[in-house]
């Protein structure tokens, strides 16, 4: 047991040296974040059980099937049952036969792909889908080809299919960098403004202006102790992904690391400046929303942020949470080095430098 | 509110300071800006000598927790000067900081940590001090050493404060309002504290609004109200500048008060003229006499109401406070928020 993890777990106090490393003010602050950080369930939980809520969430929704099952409603009448009959024995359809109306309906909600409606005998086929919606598509494609081959066509080509699901490629593979990202944006705001307020509320910060405690050490100690709360946070969600959803890292850990402390000391900056002036927990919470909004939508933490026209590209990519999924992703999903990464790097590396300045700077101490 | 000043001024008292003096403090003024600017401190001198207990009394309002930071280094005055231990504010910061001890009126410590861990926290910003152990034994917190601060109670957590205050072994103590919202026995307690603080020859500066804990615990007082200091003293001292230190307060029996309010008025001089009498002064319909031997001034004035006709409706008899050395000055009660204009 080492002598922070002693002082930490409250054993054992009176043999702690005088005057030894544990003593000197920066340590002690430390200590007592992480002690007020340790000794609340509720913050605990949600720094560390919310990420792993979200990837377990979102990656069974998102999961690959095998068979791809799609549904299709077949409008009722004599001429359907054939077509219903045929694509009910084949299990990549979930046939559903209503009326015309019913369909239609089913169909605007997007609890159906495809309505398809038949008339005549030999029947006569009418597919009802949105071009707009790639799945309705695909239905589309693959009812025609099923009821093509139920009348009798024969492929003259000799295809087969090799299909693969590769770890890297899967939509959960995509997502635990963005998550990543996501939660070391959060934590390093909550972590760092919300308590820096609430600690100017109570007078506390105040207090401590009474001693001769610098100021730097303070805020230093606040920025350090969220990054030591980090290191689990992370530690958790990798493992988590790795052994239960089988996410592969292709990059080094050491990178991936490196990334993680750059990213959570420019947040930590980031809440610093957030908090540096905000009187009330309603301020400094508004202005957190108000920061991590634009970061949420834009920088690709749920889907890439190439999504986004051209015209706003620029903006997107120096939006301080977009640097840091990206470089995440190019580390962990196709094993970049760091160095192909140096811009990136170099953008977060100025919003934490010039976040801490500016907050150092115009701080309200009481 | 009717209060006739009878008394000559009371007699300057900074002609008897010690040499050497731990806070100086010169026509002080504190304005905060805003619409109306409030002018918390308006022409302010304190000189605390070393070794001294000196306390700041006033209600609520008058300037006393302005005054207090500003010599803590908290807050900048507008003008004049202010040196704490021979050394200056915004020049000397660390220095004054590593030798002064400060307490909040009110400070919300981290109620996760516990006793011993939250003094290990300010022992570390001191250069010099004294172990958090000792400090907990000095605040008699000795079995609540691993408790965590929020399961303390009111009076306990106060303790733990001025043990925060004091684990950098100061040589100067700024308390604001060291005991408000406490219990009897909490308040003993923390006048313990502070006495036993003294005996090691250290200077203490209070803010209070309670009389019994200034004239307890306080060397000298500074009355202060809007922003002045309006009587300044040793707790006797100031009782005795009244003319005398023993109070006669007695009301009248209200139906033979009815309708002759006009021929009250002239009662005051009625009673300036009996035996050892020094002062005489309405307070919310009780009179007040200030007098020197209750012993004569009694009997007679007695007999006066009885040849007046005037029934007693109560009449008791107390030794003079320093809450009547406010009401005096200032015309109304330490107690009373609001204060009347002027």
């Amino acid at each position: 047991m080492t002598l922070a993890e002693r002082e930490l777990s409250g054993i054992d106090e009176q043999t702690a040296p005088q005057r030894g490393w544990t003593d000197r003010a920066f340590v002690q602050l430390v200590l007592a974040r992480l002690r007020e950080f340790y000794r609340e369930p509720e913050a605990v939980f949600w720094t560390y059980g919310f990420p792993i809520l979200l990837i377990v969430g979102l990656g069974i929704a998102f999961r690959n099937r095998s068979v791809e099952q799609m549904s299709v409603d077949v409008e009722s009448g004599p001429d359907a049952a054939v077509a219903a009959s045929t694509l009910g024995t084949n299990p990549r359809f979930i046939v559903t036969t209503s009326d015309p109306a019913t369909c239609a309906m089913r169909l605007r909600t997007g609890k159906t792909q495809l309505v398809l409606s038949a008339s005549g005998s030999p029947p006569a086929y009418r597919y009802h889908f949105d071009p707009s919606r790639p799945e309705s598509v695909l239905a589309r494609n693959a009812v025609d080809d099923a009821l093509e081959r139920a009348a009798g066509r024969v492929d003259r080509l000799k295809t087969t299919d090799e299909t693969a699901s590769e770890p890297g490629g899967r939509y959960v593979d995509f997502l635990v960098p963005g998550l990543l990202g996501m939660s070391l944006m959060g934590g390093g705001l909550w972590g760092v403004g919300f308590v820096t307020v609430d600690m100017r509320i109570r007078k506390l910060v105040k207090r401590f202006l009474a001693t001769p405690m610098k100021k730097r050490e303070f805020l230093a100690a606040i920025m350090v102790s969220r990054m030591l709360f980090m290191i689990p946070e992370v530690f958790i969600v990798l493992v988590f992904a790795r052994y239960c959803f089988g996410v592969m890292y292709y990059g080094s850990l050491w990178s991936v690391a490196f990334l993680v402390l750059i990213g959570a000391t420019m947040f930590a900056g980031i809440g610093l400046l957030v908090a540096s002036r905000a009187k009330t927990v309603e301020a400094v919470s508004g202005l957190m929303n108000l920061v991590m909004l634009p970061m949420w939508m834009l920088s690709g933490i749920f889907f890439t942020s190439d999504r986004f026209p051209g015209a706003v590209q620029p903006v997107i990519k120096i939006l301080p949470l977009t640097p840091l999924i990206d470089a995440l992703r190019s580390v962990m999903l196709e094993g970049s080095s760091l160095s192909s990464q140096a811009a990136r790097i170099a953008i977060m590396a100025a919003w934490g430098v010039v976040s801490f300045a500016v907050a150092l700077k115009i701080f309200r101490w009481q | 509110m009717s209060c006739r000043r009878v008394l000559t001024p009371h007699p300057d008292t900074r002609t008897h300071l010690p040499v050497s003096a731990v806070i100086r403090c010169q026509n002080l003024f504190k304005t905060y800006e805003g619409r109306p600017p409030v002018e918390a401190v308006r022409g302010l001198d304190l000189e605390v000598a070393e070794g001294e207990c000196f306390g700041l009394l006033g209600p609520n309002g008058a300037g006393k927790t302005t005054t207090i930071e500003i010599l803590e280094g908290l807050l900048t005055a507008t003008s004049g000067t202010v040196e704490v231990l021979g050394r200056q504010w915004g020049r000397d910061d660390d220095a004054i900081r590593q030798r002064v001890g400060i307490s909040f009126q009110e400070t919300k410590l981290s109620e996760k940590l516990s006793v011993r861990e939250t003094l290990a926290l300010f022992r570390s910003f001191y250069r010099r001090g004294i172990p958090p152990e000792e400090a907990i034994e000095r605040v008699e917190l000795a079995e609540k050493t691993k408790s965590r601060v929020g399961k303390l109670s009111g009076g306990q957590k106060q303790r733990l404060a001025v043990a925060c205050a004091l684990v950098g072994d100061p040589e100067l103590l700024f308390l604001d309002e060291p005991t408000t919202g406490l219990d009897p026995k909490s308040r003993r307690q923390l006048w313990e504290i502070i006495r036993s603080y003294r005996q090691q020859g250290r200077s203490v500066l209070l803010t209070t609004h309670y009389l019994d804990e200034a004239e307890r615990l306080c060397d000298r007082v500074a009355i202060v109200d809007r922003g002045k200091v309006i009587a300044l003293g040793t707790p006797h001292d100031l009782i005795v500048s009244l003319g005398g230190e023993h109070v006669i307060e007695f009301t009248l029996d209200d139906q033979s008060a009815n309708g002759s309010s006009t021929s009250r008025e002239p009662d005051h001089d009625v009673f300036l003229r009996l035996p050892s009498v020094r002062s005489v002064h309405d307070d919310h319909g009780r009179t007040c006499l200030s007098v020197s031997e209750p012993h004569k001034a009694l009997p007679a004035l007695l007999d006066c109401l009885h040849s007046m006709n005037l029934p007693l409706a109560s009449l008791t008899t107390r030794h003079a406070s320093l809450e009547d050395v406010f009401v005096r000055l200032a015309g109304r009660h330490l107690e009373d928020e609001e204060s009347p204009t002027p």
